[in-house]
């Protein structure tokens, strides 16, 4: 699903971000991103997602290799992902179904089988009655399952999220993540960078931690240089 | 579709200021080449009109023999540019003169006026180009004593014609570049007002062409509805000249249509060129 060998990023002016990082998670599979804030998780996530090509090595998700992926093909790519980000990134001027559906709108989906679609997603995060509500009229944890929603409208075969419960209180945390995981049970794989760890302890999923832009532990091989329990969350 | 309206009305919403003067400036464009574009469809008509009657005459010399001019016209009449040759008689050329022109009527002699040819040249060859060049060639004949056209003002119209013509295509293209430069920053503005919007898009997987397509409709409209005004503002011109002036023909609804779609096809032009660099900086 995603592999990653050897990849390197390094950005114009911070420097080096990623440094010879290589894993693979499968399909289906559930797995933490876990280091310290500015470990470079969100650099991970944003090469799986195609916002960034590595500077060397090579990315390949859902079997393209995103650095030769015409710019073209990107968006098709884009629709098998599902991404959640910290900050939910919901159009403000726009209800809950709305923005749900503007990701479907923007795929160029029939006009009429959006309504059901949307309200079928938006039933799926528990959010069934809460349709027609602006995102300031929701709480932040409501306000990520409609991000997740979105996330979901084009059957994804992956769901990647940027630090999901980042900006929620524990009920909100929990609540969030029990959806991520109902999805992973569906089909879907996910890929969560958290410095939770609270959240990280509480399942036996797959963990790869990383710092300095290196992966430096990573639960599928055992191979840990440090160990999950010693990572500062910031 | 229904969403790239939306959008389209969302943008003018947010800056009526820019989207005004975007369709302005191109009213203006297309304006100016209406105006001139009237005054060559105009001068253009009357030079028609004029060119029927350019008349190339050629005063023959005392004496000339009869068979000399003949053969002279014979000549003249396979010139490309000719359409008739005929011979005027001294008691033709008095005729014509005592019909057109009331200081003649008491003159009855007519051996004062030399004889003459006239000619007439074909559709096309009236051009002063054209006359002048027949006309050195029929003042080569030795025979020949002067020629006359009407040479000076033909040649201011149609001098009139071209630099008007030309004013309202430089003028034009100005305010055309104009247009496309303000629709560019009409354009860099909305993408960084919505850039959230634009990068979530992205996110969701809109393609490149999704992205675009509400900006290119926008400027294709504000182009449309900028040359409606160019040629509501031409007609009125069109219409106050004609009242108050000389009676003034305008375009024909082909033409008109073919202007307001040149409108739309500046915004569009003024889009495209601009969307995409300011959408890669998102
Ligand atoms: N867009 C960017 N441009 C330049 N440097 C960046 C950018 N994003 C992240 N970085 C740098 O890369 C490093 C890793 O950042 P990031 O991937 O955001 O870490 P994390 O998500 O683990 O906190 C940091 O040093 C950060 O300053
Ligand atoms: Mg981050």
């Amino acid at each position: 699903m995603i592999r990653f060998s050897h990849v390197v990023k390094e950005y114009p002016r911070t420097g080096l971000a990623l440094q010879d990082v290589t894993f693979r998670v499968n399909k289906g599979e559930f797995a933490f991103l876990t280091g310290p804030s500015g470990a470079g998780k969100s650099t991970i996530l944003r090469l799986v997602i195609v916002e960034e090509t590595p500077t060397a090595g090579e990315v390949r998700v859902s079997g393209s290799l995103t650095s030769s992926l015409p710019r073209k093909e990107i968006p098709r790519l884009r629709r098998k992902i599902g991404v959640v980000f910290q900050d939910f990134r919901l159009l403000e001027d726009r209800t809950a179904e709305e923005n749900v559906a503007f990701a479907l709108e923007v795929t160029g989906a029939p006009r009429d089988a959006i309504s059901a679609r949307v309200s079928r997603l938006l039933t799926q995060v528990g959010l069934a009655s809460k349709g027609t509500s602006y995102p300031k009229e929701l709480s932040g944890g409501e306000q990520q399952r409609v991000a997740i929603a979105r996330a979901l409208v084009n059957d994804p075969v992956l769901l990647v999220a940027d630090e999901p419960t980042g900006n929620l209180d524990d009920r909100a945390t929990r609540g969030v993540f029990q959806l991520l995981r109902d999805i992973n049970a569906a089909g879907p794989a996910v890929l969560m960078a958290t410095h939770n760890l609270e959240l990280v302890k509480r399942t036996d999923y797959r963990v790869i931690e990383v710092n300095r832009g290196q992966l430096v532990f990573d639960s599928a091989e055992g191979n840990g240089a440090g160990v999950v329990s010693t990572s500062t969350p910031t | 579709m229904r969403l790239t309206f939306r959008e389209v009305m969302l943008g003018v919403r947010r800056s009526p200021l820019l989207s005004t003067l975007s369709v302005v400036t191109i009213a203006f464009s297309l304006f100016a080449f209406g105006l001139f574009g009237l005054l060559v469809l105009n001068v253009d008509r009357a030079l028609r009109g004029v060119e029927e009657h350019v008349e190339i005459v050629a005063f023959l010399a005392d004496g000339t023999l009869p068979e000399a001019v003949s053969a002279a016209m014979g000549d003249i009449s396979a010139f490309p540019e000719v359409a008739l040759v005929q011979q005027v008689s001294p008691e033709q050329a008095l005729a014509r003169a005592r019909a057109e022109l009331p200081e003649f009527q008491d003159v009855f002699d007519a051996s004062f006026l030399p004889p003459s040819i006239e000619v007439r040249l074909k559709e096309g060859h009236r051009d002063p180009v054209s006359v002048k060049d027949v006309t050195q060639r029929i003042q080569t004949y030795p025979f020949v004593d002067d020629v006359r056209y009407g040479e000076d003002w033909v040649k201011k119209l149609y001098d009139i014609r071209n630099i008007a013509g030309a004013a309202g295509i430089a003028l034009g293209l100005l305010f055309a570049a104009v247009a496309v430069i303000i629709i560019g920053t009409t354009i860099r503005m909305t993408v960084l007002a919505r850039s959230r919007e634009i990068s979530i898009m992205r996110l969701v997987g809109a393609t490149d062409g999704f992205v675009r397509r509400p900006f290119l409709v926008d400027g294709f409209l504000k182009g449309l509805v900028g040359g409606l005004l160019a040629l509501l503002l031409t007609w009125g011109a069109s219409s106050v000249i004609s009242h108050n002036l000389i009676q003034t023909s305008f375009f024909d609804p082909g033409i008109a249509t073919l202007g307001v779609i040149g409108g739309g096809i500046i915004g569009l032009l003024g889009s495209a060129l601009s969307v995409g660099r300011h959408l890669r900086r998102v």
